[in-house]
């Protein structure tokens, strides 16, 4: 399926892009986590196990056992700092 | 949303904000209202600070922070509650984010406000990037905020 990756603050700026669209056969967000990271290179690196990274599935945040559709939106982030 | 009218609303926004006429606004017309608290953050300067920035996930941002206000309505005998929180830059003594609550006695107000700042600390999508003497970095989140609001029985971890 096709989905849309959404990236943000110190992420966005490591990967070099905010968005971008990825094919994947995943079906929740801790797989599709564990396929970007074997990307390699900077995504290996801020997509860690060992970093904090949060994610929003269609723009409410979840746990990594939320299950993927087509077409969603999923977004990485490290923790929030707003306020 | 299931709110009555625009008692509750959230605005994202570059543009300063005039506390005054916010709070105005929020308890014209009504004549049930009979406390009104609120919050202003701002830059806070010092650490070799010269600026800072503010990232956000538009979209998101403003549905995490409805969904907080619904769930303030849940807990809280609030009359009405804006929320204004500002994204790109800013400079040192510039305001951040408003949070303001009316009700009709002062306990629901103020702590419907603390809920809805500790929440918001920890659950809207804003990233701060601040430029200082050594650089830009970005803002680490701090444990005390996830700690903030788990003191309302929340349990959502934001900084690990």
């Amino acid at each position: 399926m096709n989905i849309t990756l959404r990236y943000f603050a110190s992420i966005r700026e490591a990967l070099g892009t905010g968005s971008e669209t990825w094919h994947t056969e995943t079906t929740n967000l801790a797989a599709l986590r564990d396929e970007l990271i074997a990307r390699g290179g900077a995504y290996a690196e801020r997509l860690s196990r060992e970093r904090p990274v949060r994610m929003a599935l269609n723009q409410d945040l979840c746990e990594e056992s939320a299950a993927l559709s087509e077409g969603a939106e999923v977004a990485l982030f490290p923790p929030v700092t707003g306020g | 949303m299931n709110q009555p009218s625009n008692r509750f609303s959230v605005s994202i926004q570059t543009q300063d904000f005039d506390v005054s006429a916010e709070l105005a606004a929020l308890r014209a017309d009504q004549p049930g209202v009979g406390a009104v608290c609120s919050f202003v953050g701002t830059v806070r300067g010092g650490h070799g600070l010269s600026r800072m920035a503010l990232e956000h996930y538009p979209g998101m941002t403003e549905r995490s922070i409805e969904a907080m206000m619904q769930e303030a309505q849940q807990r809280f005998d609030m009359q009405g509650a804006r929320v204004i929180h500002r994204v790109g830059d800013l400079a040192i003594g510039d305001q951040i984010v408003l949070v303001a609550v009316t009700s009709a006695h002062r306990g629901q107000s103020f702590q419907a406000c603390e809920f809805l700042m500790d929440y918001l600390k920890t659950q809207a999508p804003f990233w701060k990037k601040e430029t200082t003497d050594s650089g830009a970095h970005w803002v680490d989140a701090r444990s005390s905020d996830d700690a903030a609001l788990a003191r309302w029985g929340i349990q959502k971890t934001n900084s690990k």
